[in-house]
């Protein structure tokens, strides 16, 4: 079997798999699979609407995927991008209703202001690797929390003491009339064209400058990197700020785009912690992310109708989509597989 | 080597789409008969109600389950069948999906959508000025200035008040606990009502306030119960969606190390009485503070089947129209407080006692 053939049917079967097997579990919990996945299918594609939403689902995965595989490729573990993107979101969200400025200022300075806020909270493990060694896992899981609750705090100083802050003003709003009316009022908005240019950015840094080579040197081997001259310490910090500053970006999509605004949060988003995921699905390649997140968040935009659709409750409906996923990303373990039969196939010839 | 990935990948997608819409080609038909045609407002003859529920979900054992179980009574009582054109429920995973099903249960036609709780704020707002064709009621929460939007609202203080009464008669170590979901003006209603109605009876029993900051955390609340309980505080109120749980489960343990432990939990929104059974005989929850969700959704739902539906307005149920409650105590509350309660209940009704709406700062 030629490597091209394989290359395209791996995929095709570990999505096959995922299918199968996630019908079986409809099936056995007396679901009619077939229905279920007509729902899925029409969740994502029904209509512009639908497409438009999907699209606004992805956007913030493809940030938060993005954070996750570019500390990822330092050697970097950021479990933290779930609170440097709630960080982002309320830079973005405060710097929105805050000011009264021009839309072509506004707009980059709520990005900015998202960004930075997102570095910032990514800095202090950074910081604290780079000094102490303290490690980085520990301390970004520690800081999902202080995260949640310093926003759900500020968000009552902000807003007088209510539950959410003000609408931003139109002019920091990243929802245009032109994508409302294509996509008949969804909340798809201009974040996607941001999106695309974050994966090439990371991309540029990544293959085409010093500082790309030497994150990734760092990565691959420390000590390495450190006998060739480089300075680890800044490396990391520098690592942990780019990927901080992806996840706040991240968290300026819910802010200028899906919501406009920020309610007190109950718990975390799960985008930051579905990041992960997407960066281990894209294999931390920044077009790889993209694909991933196209993949999340079509499939948990699709999955939320097909409670409606076709009757299967919400907790079938993340079984399924989890076991698509699992085998999307048990991709080698298929690859291997082909390739032993193939050569089997050539033996008995 | 990156070229073939990104083939790789790019296949992949291309399969998932190739594979669904084969699945698709055979549903297709049935699927555009039993349609839900974007925004048709012919009318149906048969009436139709559904609900979204936040991230607590429908059966949060509170204020989702309560306005699903009053959309059930309604739907018996009119020979509705669950699904379209009957009743239905959505469930939201997350703030984002508010809009979305939403707008999902409007494209299907219902006639009414519930929803239920004052997160769903904004996704109201905003569904309302495209859909407006729409009826929405939502619960808990007020959205001004909408024709096409009902709100409705209880005042929880005052059966807060009637709890803070019984509590207050019933404590042995005049210590009294009273767990908050988020911090704002909701559950502060809960706290001045419950505070107002310790102090009527005895000014000197300490209320022990705590805020979880969450109505999901049912280990927080969990903690916060431990916490007040280990301090000798006896009766626990929570005003905490999920979080309660939590107490619950504390409470529970505690009566089943020591049967003769003495603690109380007092349950909130709908009857807790089963949340809190320890074995057949015994029980940890004194009361519930009802507020009566499926009475209010059934109403709404009547009023906009006759034609009535009261869009733009907001409807305040209390004490006196039975929109709120204390829930039967199944004797674990003593006759004497009963009749001091039901005392406290006419003078509120009659406007002899006013409840405060908020804590004082």
């Amino acid at each position: 079997m030629s490597k091209r053939v394989v290359n395209i049917l791996v995929p095709l079967i570990s999505i096959l798999l995922g299918l199968i097997i996630g019908a079986i579990v409809m099936a056995v919990s007396g679901f009619n699979p077939i229905n279920g996945y007509v729902a899925l299918w029409n969740g994502i594609f029904m209509d512009t609407y639908t497409m438009g939403e999907t699209i606004r689902q992805i956007t913030p995965y493809v940030f938060s995927g993005l954070a996750v595989a570019f500390a990822f490729r330092t050697g970097l573990f950021n479990i933290g991008v779930e609170g440097q993107l709630i960080m982002g979101w309320l830079a973005a969200a405060w710097v929105g209703q805050a000011f009264e400025l021009p839309a072509v200022v506004h707009v980059p300075l709520a990005l900015i202001a998202a960004a930075a806020a997102g570095a910032l909270w990514a800095f202090i493990p950074g910081l604290l690797k780079a000094k102490l060694q303290v490690h980085e896992v520990i301390v970004t899981i520690m800081m999902n929390y202080t995260a949640l609750h310093v926003a759900n705090a500020l968000i009552g100083v902000i807003s007088g003491g209510q539950e959410r802050t003000d609408s931003i003003h139109e002019s920091a709003s990243l929802r245009s009339p032109f994508l409302e009316s294509i996509t008949d009022y969804s909340r798809m908005h201009w974040g996607f064209v941001i999106a695309l240019i974050a994966v090439m950015i990371m991309w540029f840094i990544l293959q085409k400058t010093t500082l790309g080579y030497e994150l990734k040197a760092v990565g691959f081997n420390k000590n390495a990197s450190e006998y060739a001259g480089m300075n680890v310490n800044k490396n990391i910090i520098l690592a942990m700020l780019i990927s901080g500053a992806f996840a706040g970006l991240g968290g300026a999509m819910e802010a200028l785009g899906t919501f406009e605004n920020m309610s007190k949060l109950h718990a975390a988003t799960g985008i930051g912690f579905d990041g992960i995921a997407v960066a281990l699905l894209g294999a931390n390649q920044p077009f790889g992310v993209l694909l991933g997140a196209i993949l999340f968040g079509a499939l948990k935009y699709g999955g939320l109708n097909m409670p409606s659709e076709a009757g299967v409750p919400t907790e079938i409906v993340s079984i399924v989509i989890a076991l698509i996923i699992f085998f999307v990303a048990s991709g080698y373990i298929i690859r291997v597989a082909l390739e032993r039969f193939g050569k089997k196939r050539k033996e008995e010839k | 080597m990156k070229k073939r990935k990104f083939g790789l990948a790019l296949a992949s997608i291309f399969a998932a789409g190739s594979i669904l819409a084969a699945c698709g080609g055979g549903e297709e038909k049935e699927e555009t008969t039993t349609g839900s045609g974007n925004g048709s407002t012919e009318e149906t003859s048969d009436f139709s109600v559904a609900m979204v529920t936040d991230t607590g979900g429908v059966d949060d054992k509170s204020f989702n389950q309560s306005t699903w179980e009053g959309i059930v009574e309604f739907g018996e009582a009119n020979g509705l069948e669950k699904g379209n054109g009957g009743y239905d429920y959505l469930q939201s995973a997350a703030e984002s999906d508010y809009v979305t099903n939403l707008n999902s249960l409007i494209r299907r036609d219902f006639d009414l959508v519930f929803a239920v709780g004052f997160a769903l704020h904004n996704a109201v707002a905003e569904v309302a000025d495209q859909q407006k064709d729409a009826k929405i009621a939502i619960i808990d929460e007020v959205v001004a200035d909408k024709e096409n939007v009902a709100s409705i609202m209880f005042k929880a203080n005052e059966a807060s008040y009637l709890a803070g009464v019984a509590a207050a008669l019933e404590t042995k170590s005049n210590k009294i606990g009273f767990i908050g979901g988020m911090t704002g003006e909701i559950i502060g209603g809960f706290q001045a009502g419950f505070e107002a109605g310790v102090a009527s009876v005895n000014p000197d029993i300490v209320v022990d306030v705590e805020y979880a900051e969450s109505f999901t955390d049912a280990a927080k609340g969990q903690q916060i119960a431990k916490r007040m309980y280990d301090s000798g505080v006896d009766i626990i109120f929570h005003a905490a969606g999920g979080v309660g749980n939590g107490l619950f489960t504390e409470a529970k343990e505690r009566k089943q190390k020591d049967p003769n432990a003495n603690v109380w939990a007092i349950g909130v929104d709908r009857d807790q009485y089963d949340e809190g059974q320890v074995d057949a005989e015994t029980n940890i929850v004194l009361t519930s503070v009802l507020k009566r969700v499926d009475v209010a959704a059934q109403e709404v739902a009547k009023l906009a089947l006759e034609g009535n539906f009261p869009g733009g307005e907001t409807i305040t149920y209390g004490l006196a129209d039975g929109g709120v409650d204390l829930a039967d105590s199944r004797g674990a509350i003593t006759e004497e407080t009963i009749a001091k309660v039901e005392e406290a209940k006419q003078q509120i009704i009659d406007g002899e006692v006013t409840v405060p709406e908020q804590p004082e700062k």
